[in-house]
């Protein structure tokens, strides 16, 4: 609480839950009177808001926050150790586990770093394939989101919606690669399989159902009283904060931030070829995150059905050695994910596989906010803040 | 009953037949409640079909799962309170039993017949509230002591509306005998037309909402299910409790559900009685005996359909937070009912 005894050179952000704070002080004036005893709360390892095992020790001064801090590790698997024993096509199949709800998403980023190395380029309709795959996934982790926020709040039924509809994106990512959740489908040069008969169409009507999907939650959730209630103005970050943090993704531009890597890089994948609109909100509140992600879904349908439109003819494999040999280099990669920006940079000694690669995830980032947001709020606000950070244990561990 | 269907019973057969009749009238609408509204209607609303195996249509499932909890560990933390813990869950299902022995089935089906019985009603429902605490306290668990003070600061809150609520109906009627409450609003008119009675839904419409909000916090269920709060509190005051004593705390949860909604039917939906115009009937006396059969049915009716009104907000909508409910109940429910009860009171004199 030393923002509190030094208002005046309080940081910047600080400033702005100073005043949330203060308007709380009466309540801790009458806990000095009474005497009460401070609570310590550890929220997890094992808690059903935590989406995994991550773990919150919190401070309760009654059911109010002192302070919080984040404590995880509790799945650390060690990927970026792990891929320093694998040849270069078998990281894939790790990093799928990293965002365990967008798996394709992973993938992407470390076969586009390896093929920067190797000066590969995939073909075209192996680019946009690509995309598609990648906005699919986006779609079948943030329609999860959409559900589970619900869930969080108290509300039991948008999930079953949610699952019933993401259900439609992993049978079509399922036809497409073979795998439901992990496709390990993408290589360094192209894709292992071309699109089967039939799929264009069938995603044309899925993303039509997933729009229905989005204004189904809107309605039933989003314009609920008590949903705003629970939301508006709870956990703001203001833009300079996020942007000190290093947030990404969706809590970015909650805050007002225009920061999208698919429109503001250069990359090979079909983004460019596209028109769509980057969401921003300027409030930065638990509200602003979900409901830019809720365009951000919108948005992806859209992306989609572009792209199948316009997808070109052609190969979708480059021409690559039957046995790759990485030449000696370094690359750093990172793509738009689901949950923020994901990257990887990748050291070649050229072997066959990686000598070091640094995984950077935005759950980590994303979650290192949490004890400057979380002084001060009510410990039912705690699981609002966790549920709009949005973030994957797998992400944050690694 | 003491001349049940013109039979005259021994006082000992009454006691048994009264026990009995308890038994059946918290038991069988609880029962009912979980297979249709918990297990159906929650699974239909959610594009799923829920219990499909046990018995037609899993209409066996609550059995089965009454088996499965038998089965299981009876775990008591080593901190706990040990007597104490062992004796919340039987203090909660006890206040539903109480509070079912005002409810009147039909002109002489009653268990008992207090002169203030709703003065009873309201007093004996917050004895479950000692439950509660009771768990949440002894369970030498932060979550539950949470989860137990949660509940009991929110039924304190939410104990003022109810009885404000109530209180219109008690002026209205001019009596707070609910079975007098029962004839008063068949026998009664609307500005002379008594085809429908005058039940106090219509007349006192802002009690029945106030009323209908405040037994929503009473009973825990979503939007006010802080106490429970699973994504938060992981079942609050529950958290510890397993097997038989788990079982006894879900079936005083949807038990009371029903029993509220029974008191509420008589209250404001005219319980046990349909309009005495309909078959000429003036008083209590010339009531015909058959509404003795048929009454508990026409309870039983009316109770569905305030459980439905209750489960379909508890599905539909996301929680409030601690203080929020607070301010709503203190800010919104009681200015509201306390005008309510200004507005019958003159109304009252008026006419």
């Amino acid at each position: 609480m030393t923002i509190l005894n030094d208002p005046v050179n309080a940081k910047l952000g600080d400033r702005a839950q100073l005043s949330y704070i203060a308007s709380q002080a009466a309540d801790a004036r009458l806990n000095v009177e009474l005497e009460t005893e401070g609570m310590t709360l550890n929220i997890g390892p094992q808690h059903p808001a935590t989406h995994g095992t991550l773990r919150i020790i919190a401070r309760l001064d009654g059911e109010q926050v002192l302070w919080a801090e984040p404590s995880c590790g509790y799945m650390h698997r060690g990927y970026e150790k792990l891929t320093e024993v694998r040849s270069f096509p078998q990281v894939t199949s790790l990093i799928n586990r990293i965002d365990w709800l967008g798996s394709f998403a992973n993938e992407v980023p470390f076969i586009l770093a390896a093929e920067k190395l190797m000066g590969v380029e995939a073909p075209p309709r192996a680019q946009w394939i690509r995309t598609i795959l990648f906005e699919l996934s986006r779609i079948a982790n943030v329609s999860l989101f959409l559900g589970d926020l619900g869930v969080q709040l108290g509300a039991i039924t948008p999930v079953f919606m949610a699952f019933r509809d993401r259900e439609y994106v992993l049978n079509l990512i399922e036809s497409a690669t073979g795998g439901r959740f992990h496709p390990n489908f993408d290589r360094i040069g192209g894709l292992k399989d071309d699109l089967p008969a039939g799929w264009i169409d069938e995603t044309k009507v899925v993303m039509k159902k997933l729009r229905n999907f989005c204004d189904e939650i809107e309605s039933l959730l989003f314009g609920n009283e008590i949903f705003q209630s629970r939301t508006r103005g709870i956990g703001v970050i203001p833009r300079d904060v996020a942007m000190q943090y290093g947030l990404s993704g969706a809590n970015l531009r909650a805050s007002g931030v225009d920061w999208d890597l698919r429109r503001d890089q250069e990359s090979p994948m079909a983004w460019n070829k596209v028109d769509f609109k980057v969401w921003t909100h300027p409030d930065g509140d638990s509200f602003a995150r979900c409901w830019v992600r809720l365009q951000e879904t919108r948005e992806a349908t859209k992306i989609v059905d572009q792209l199948l439109d316009g997808i070109p003819a052609g190969p979708v494999m480059a021409k690559v050695p039957k046995i790759i040999k990485v030449p000696e280099g370094e690359a750093w990669v990172s793509t738009e994910n689901p949950l923020g920006e994901m990257g990887y940079y990748v050291v070649s000694r050229g072997d066959s596989g990686p000598f070091r690669v640094k995984i950077r995830s935005a759950s980590f980032n994303n979650i290192s906010i949490t004890p400057w947001l979380l002084r001060g709020v009510y410990v039912p606000d705690i699981i609002t803040i966790l549920a709009s950070l949005y973030f994957i244990l797998g992400d944050i561990d690694r | 009953m003491h001349s049940l269907l013109a039979v005259e019973i021994p006082y000992w057969g009454q006691s048994v037949l009264r026990v009995l009749g308890g038994l059946v009238a918290v038991l069988l609408p609880a029962g009912t409640i979980v297979y249709v509204f918990l297990f159906k209607m929650m699974s239909f609303m959610q594009s799923r079909l829920g219990p499909m195996e046990a018995g037609p249509y899993g209409s066996m499932q609550l059995f089965a799962e009454v088996g499965k909890w038998l089965q299981k560990e009876d775990i008591q933390p080593d901190n706990a309170d040990k007597r104490i813990f062992r004796m919340a869950p039987i203090i909660v299902l006890m206040s539903t039993f109480l509070l079912v022995a005002v409810v009147p089935f039909g002109p002489d089906a009653w268990f008992t017949n207090f002169e203030t019985g709703v003065f009873y009603a309201l007093a004996v429902s917050s004895i479950s509230v000692l439950g509660i605490l009771m768990a949440g306290w002894s369970s030498a668990n932060k979550y539950s002591l949470l989860g137990g003070l949660r509940a009991a600061g929110q039924l304190i809150a939410y104990e003022l509306p109810m009885v404000l609520a109530v209180m219109g109906v008690v002026i209205q009627a001019g009596t707070m005998n609910l079975q007098q409450i029962v004839v008063a609003q068949n026998a009664g008119s609307i500005f002379g037309t008594d085809i429908v009675g005058n039940p106090y839904v219509l007349t006192q419409f802002v009690g029945f909402v106030v009323f209908m909000i405040a037994v929503q916090a009473e009973l825990t269920q979503a939007p006010f299910d802080m106490p429970i709060a699973e994504s938060e509190l992981v079942s609050g005051y529950m958290t510890e409790y397993s097997g038989f004593r788990f079982l006894i705390f879900f079936i005083g949860e949807f038990a009371t559900a029903g029993v509220f909604a029974m008191i509420a039917s008589t209250l404001f939906l005219g319980g046990w009685g349909v309009p005495f115009s309909w078959f000429g009937w003036t008083t209590m006396d010339s009531v015909a005996n058959w509404m003795n059969v048929a009454g508990p049915l026409i309870v039983f009716t009316k109770m569905m359909v305030l459980t439905f009104l209750i489960m379909w907000i508890r599905f539909s909508y996301p929680r409030f937070r601690e203080d929020q409910l607070q301010r709503f109940a203190w800010k919104v429910l009681i200015p509201v009912s306390l005008a309510n009860i200004m507005v019958t009171a003159v109304l009252k004199v008026a006419f």
